[in-house]
């Protein structure tokens, strides 16, 4: 066979592409607390960024990111369920002192420490209401390395512009997985440009001026900083509730919705005349494509929507479903997270559901479903 | 420039509380150490201390409850600055659901002060006991006296490794037990014990501060340790993860015409996952498509190690393997992992270690004493002999893996090849 000189052909696993995507695109600090699947990312980020600090637990964790971001770094760190429960608390502080970060919450089986080496999709409905408030917190959710790359990218571009930490979600068999790839496929990663404010007039650290205010970090001397993780003012000084405290509280909650003008991510596989559509995220995606590949081959007819931004949802999602006579969720769980997150308790009768634990879903699974008249 | 830290002399604090006290004189401390109000960044958290941040002209960050030694940490790290001062200010009940980040700030000794205000009881919430209420000392969960010691938080700060650990009672003019707290490079802790004047003063009516102290066995006093502050090293060589990843040519050819999924497995220990990697590579080098993972016990050493491998001439998407195409089994541990799905094999092929027992399987069965060749060479040993055998990938696509991968100077290469015949 002919060498090809247009392949840059190489054996790597989904953590290293997440981990060095985020370090070109600013992400300049990890803060490390070991946790199976998590391990490699943590390895990896040893190795990359400029700064790494083994915390004592998952709570320091995001406290440390919480300080170094109010200092102007980009933190990151990647942990599952176990830790990330410990984590949330801190993470509520980070929203709602408005600093960017970025968590990599890679799946694995629950409940609890359920199963530390078995890849899982449960988390789906803990990050969709783990702000007090129900205020929606990002979540981009990587599918194949392609997003590893791109997403992790599109991660630090939203917690430096938004202010806020975001939820790079993936799983056990995404992460440690190695496959061959071609590194030309790889696009350029940007470096997130950082903004701060730069006037003379006094610095309101949440400014209601715009939706996102400007930042300063705690190692300049022109300006006072207040930040606060209680309901606050403009100033960043806590207040009960008065107007302007509760109206920057809910200005975070649009603020977030925001992200989905620019940042609404899936793809959608559309052949004219399918009446049948599957929906997938994350690691169920791979069997959802081989199933869709080998229906086609077959002669029928089906649609295939990769859901990439969760959190916000895109009303777009709901507005594909809806043109579909038959609609079949696959998900690494027992009770279709997505499908909740779509349409609430509240499903249409036509959704289907193909979903399982401690093992992955098979293409065969899911063609069994579209089958199944 | 304003030079006042403070913007207001009177203070949010009940009558008679020390948090008035500890306030006024950290703050009149820092000036008097020089401290503009930007050069300070008080990090406080949620208790009566917390409610100072609002008559601060200095920065300030007002976190969760206990939370503010890590915050405050995490802001350390990041402030690359020594004319810079973080002060924590916390409670005695942040101290106890934070106890840990006060012990690795410490441990680190990074540069910051925490002020505890120890009151002995959480006054925020109707003086409920904490973990560093003194045995005896009445509060209203504990009407008849704690039964149990509190912590020694300052002999826990000065063990972990504080540069400076200091207990002072707050009454009076403390404020140059402050100024040597602040001007410690490093950690350092200065303990301020005082009576909430709503709880502690009228459920522990006439006791004094300096006999609770002594009655529970404590002293006032400085705890040294000499040793240098906390200093961030940058990891200036930082590695680009993906340029320089070796980079395989597909430069030798396979028999594949459809996706064929391969189980090998054995002992930890023996190479098997190296071996898996090679077995991969040499895929990628035969031009197709392939995955690769691995599953051991969380012991790592000892029992099974499996690796799963798909191999395909076109684009992989789904790389799950329930019942493989082929199974290499150099162990009994490997057979014993596997023997469910083994079983399960209508077709394929199944190439075991001649030792073990041919288990109850349709696939054909191909016997072979790897093990002969050294426990620790069984695994690359099989991988060869299944490329032999099937020529599914060239067995000099596998060497030649074996030669850039620099696996050969570990490995009896000529031995192996001897064995195998090729």
């Amino acid at each position: 066979m002919q060498e090809k000189d247009n392949n840059k052909n190489v054996l790597i696993d989904g953590s290293r592409l997440i981990i060095e995507s985020l370090a070109r695109a600013g992400a300049d600090t990890f803060i490390g607390y070991p946790i199976t699947p998590a391990n490699l990312l943590y390895s990896y980020g040893r190795q990359r960024m400029s700064t790494m600090l083994s915390a004592p637990d998952e709570i320091t964790t995001v406290q440390w990111m919480a300080g170094l971001a109010s200092t102007g770094k980009i933190p990151v760190t990647a942990t599952s369920f176990p830790g990330f429960a410990l984590m949330i608390e801190s993470i509520n502080m980070a929203y709602m002192m408005e600093l960017p970060m970025v968590i990599v919450l890679v799946q694995r089986l629950g409940p609890a420490t359920g199963t530390a080496t078995c890849g899982a999709q449960g988390d789906l409905m803990l990050l969709n209401g783990m702000i007090s408030g129900g205020h929606p917190s990002p979540v981009l959710a990587t599918s194949n390395f392609k997003d590893c790359w791109e997403l992790s990218e599109k991660a630090v571009n939203i917690a430096v512009k938004y202010r806020t930490p975001v939820v790079l979600l993936t799983s056990k068999e995404e992460v440690m997985t190695q496959k061959s790839f071609n590194l030309n496929d790889l696009k350029n990663i940007k470096t997130v440009e950082k903004e701060y404010f730069d006037k003379d007039c006094v610095y309101k650290p949440y400014s209601n001026k715009t939706m996102v205010p400007e930042f300063l970090s705690l190692n300049q001397n022109k300006h006072q900083i207040r930040i606060n993780a209680s309901t606050h003012d403009q100033f960043g000084i806590l207040q009960h509730s008065t107007e302007d405290a509760l109206n920057n509280t809910i200005r975070l909650e649009n603020k977030i919705n925001n992200i989905i003008n620019e940042y609404s991510f899936f793809e959608y596989d559309k052949q004219e005349g399918a009446n049948k559509l599957i929906v997938s995220y994350g690691i169920t995606s791979a069997a959802a494509i081989d199933a869709v590949n080998k229906l086609r081959k077959t002669g029928s007819k089906v649609n295939l929507l990769i859901a990439k931004t969760l959190i916000p949802l895109s009303a777009k999602y709901k507005d594909i479903i809806e043109k579909y006579q038959k609609v079949i969720f696959v998900e690494e769980s027992i009770n279709n997270q997505l499908g909740r997150l779509i349409f609430g308790i509240d499903r249409p009768k036509n959704m289907k559901f193909v979903g399982g634990i401690g093992k992955m879903i098979t293409p065969e699974k899911i063609i069994k479903e579209v089958e199944n008249e | 420039m304003n030079k006042n830290l403070l913007n207001t002399s009177s203070l949010p604090y009940c009558k008679g509380c020390g948090h008035d006290i500890i306030a006024k004189q950290s703050i009149k401390a820092l000036e008097s150490l020089g401290y503009l109000p930007l050069d300070v960044i008080f990090v406080t958290d949620i208790g009566c201390h917390g409610i100072i941040d609002k008559c601060l002209n200095t920065h300030t960050v007002h976190g969760l409850h206990g939370r503010s030694p890590a915050l405050g940490a995490g802001v350390s790290f990041g402030i690359d600055n020594p004319d810079k001062k973080i002060i924590v200010f916390i409670g005695d009940g942040g101290a106890t659901i934070g106890l840990q980040h006060i012990m690795e700030a410490a441990r680190l000794n990074l540069n910051m002060t925490v002020v505890l205000h120890n009151n002995y009881l959480y006054g925020m919430t109707g003086g409920q006991t904490s973990g560093l209420t003194p045995k005896g000392f009445a509060t209203t969960t504990s009407n008849e006296g704690n039964p149990f010691s509190g912590y020694d938080i300052c002999q826990l700060s000065h063990t972990a490794g504080a540069s400076y650990t200091s207990r002072v009672i707050g009454i009076g003019d403390i404020t140059d037990d402050f100024v040597k707290a602040f001007k410690i490079k490093g950690f350092s802790l200065i303990e301020v014990v005082e009576i909430c004047p709503s709880y502690g003063v009228k459920l522990n009516p006439k006791r004094k501060l300096a006999e609770i102290v002594e009655s529970s066995g404590r002293k006032t006093g400085v705890w040294i340790n000499k040793k240098p502050a906390y200093k961030l090293h940058n990891n200036k060589n930082t590695d680009d993860l993906i340029s320089k990843l070796p980079v395989i040519n597909d430069n030798f050819e396979h028999s594949l015409t459809k996706p064929t999924s391969i189980v090998l497995s054995g002992s930890a220990g023996e190479g098997l996952q190296l071996a898996a990697t090679v077995l991969a590579k040499s895929g990628i080098k035969s031009g197709l498509d392939v995955t690769q993972k691995g599953s051991y016990p969380v012991t790592v050493g000892v029992g099974f190690s499996t690796a799963e491998i798909n191999l395909s001439p076109k684009t992989i998407y789904f790389h799950g393997i329930n019942i493989p195409d082929i199974v290499i089994i150099t162990s009994k541990d490997g057979l014993n992992h596997n023997l469910k799905r083994i079983n399960k094999m209508e077709k394929g092929i199944l190439f075991i270690d001649s030792s073990l027992d041919s288990p109850t399987t349709k696939a054909e069965i191909i016997k072979y004493d790897f093990r002969s060749l050294g426990a620790k060479n069984a695994a690359l040993a099989s991988v060869l002999f299944f490329a032999k055998k099937t020529n599914i990938i060239n067995y000099k696509a596998i060497f030649n893996i074996i030669e850039e991968e620099k696996i050969d100077k570990k490995v009896p290469i000529d031995k192996i090849k001897k064995e195998l015949h090729i």
